[in-house]
């Protein structure tokens, strides 16, 4: 039988790998980018599991609304990635350091 | 079989595939191999969201994510040039810092949720059926009463987005000949033709031409 749990400890396990990710690949922008999609991930499958557990359809409309946010944020994110990338010729994280920060 | 046995199995199944699919995401060396990897961590994710009965939300997530975002993604993965070993550089390095990270912040999460707990906590009854509609209906109904007003927001957000990403995309190429639409309706005709008056034809000249002196 299913439990709320089940997708609760699935959900952490996702979001861990996540962060592990953004760790690992410190160089390449474009997998920074893939795990901050899976943390949100992660973190749907909680409000999906809540929504059922519980009963409340604000969960799952809570989702839609993170799916909503996380499009734009990927669109934006790549335009981001494609100028850098026109004007440095890099997506390296080490090489874009002309803020000084 | 029991079916909620079968579904127990297949919880697990698709659970190991989306854990699979999400350590290859962040550890394969070819990106594009990558944004494969979180293709299918999204799908196996959608078929778990299926298993407890958010099916809107769950073909949502195909629709959107492995539909529009990743192929996005892989549109400008392959689109950038990307010098895939100098990527790599540091990867060992940061392993064992990110792999103790993890598992602290995995070991904490459990243990706020408390495993033993794990089998106290059973699904109930769907709540669409219950309310006697589809998965569909129910969010629809939700979504165009009560949240009616972030929902608008919503859309508003995304049309930002499209025009954000545009514009930050767009550039006008200094080689490149473009007409201007307002200079070609306001010009004059006075400015770009000379109307000369001349005679219909040149009356003869009688004088001959003066010999052509021959150079050495």
């Amino acid at each position: 039988m299913i439990t709320l749990s089940h997708y609760i400890v699935l959900g952490a396990v996702l979001f861990c790998i996540a962060v592990a990710g953004l760790f690992i690949n410190r160089k390449n922008v474009i997998v920074l980018l893939m795990s901050i999609e899976l943390m949100l991930l992660a973190v749907n499958m909680n409000f999906v599991a809540f929504s059922r557990f519980l009963g409340d359809v604000s969960g799952q409309v809570f989702v839609f609304f993170i799916l909503t946010v996380a499009a734009a944020e990927a669109a934006i994110g790549l335009a981001v990635l494609v100028l850098l990338f026109r004007n440095r010729s890099t997506i390296n994280i080490a090489d874009i350091d002309s803020m000084k920060g | 079989m029991n079916p909620q046995l079968f579904q127990l199995i297949c919880f697990y199944a698709f659970g190991f595939v989306t854990v699979a699919a999400a350590l290859s995401v962040i550890t394969l060396k070819n990106t594009v191999h990558a944004v494969l990897a979180l293709v299918l961590t999204f799908f196996s994710a959608a078929c778990l969201w299926m298993l407890i009965d958010a099916e809107f939300l769950a073909l949502a997530l195909i629709v959107v994510y492995v539909g529009a975002v990743m192929v996005l993604f892989l549109f400008v993965v392959m689109m950038l040039d990307i010098d895939q070993e100098k990527m790599r550089e540091g990867f060992v390095k940061f392993l064992p810092v990110g792999l103790i990270v993890a598992a602290a912040m995995l070991v904490e999460m459990l243990g706020l949720i408390g495993v033993r707990a794990m089998h106290a906590q059973a699904m109930g009854a769907n709540p669409a059926t219950a309310a006697g509609l589809s998965n569909t209906a129910w969010l629809g109904q939700a979504l165009y009463t009560k949240f009616l007003l972030p929902f608008e927001i919503a859309a508003l957000i995304l049309t930002v987005g499209v025009v954000a990403a545009v514009a930050l995309t767009l550039r006008t190429r200094g080689d490149a000949r473009y007409e201007s639409a307002s200079q070609q309706v306001k010009v004059n005709p006075r400015d770009r033709v000379r109307i000369v008056k001349m005679a219909a034809e040149r009356p003869v000249d009688e004088t001959p031409a003066p010999p052509q002196e021959s150079t050495p």
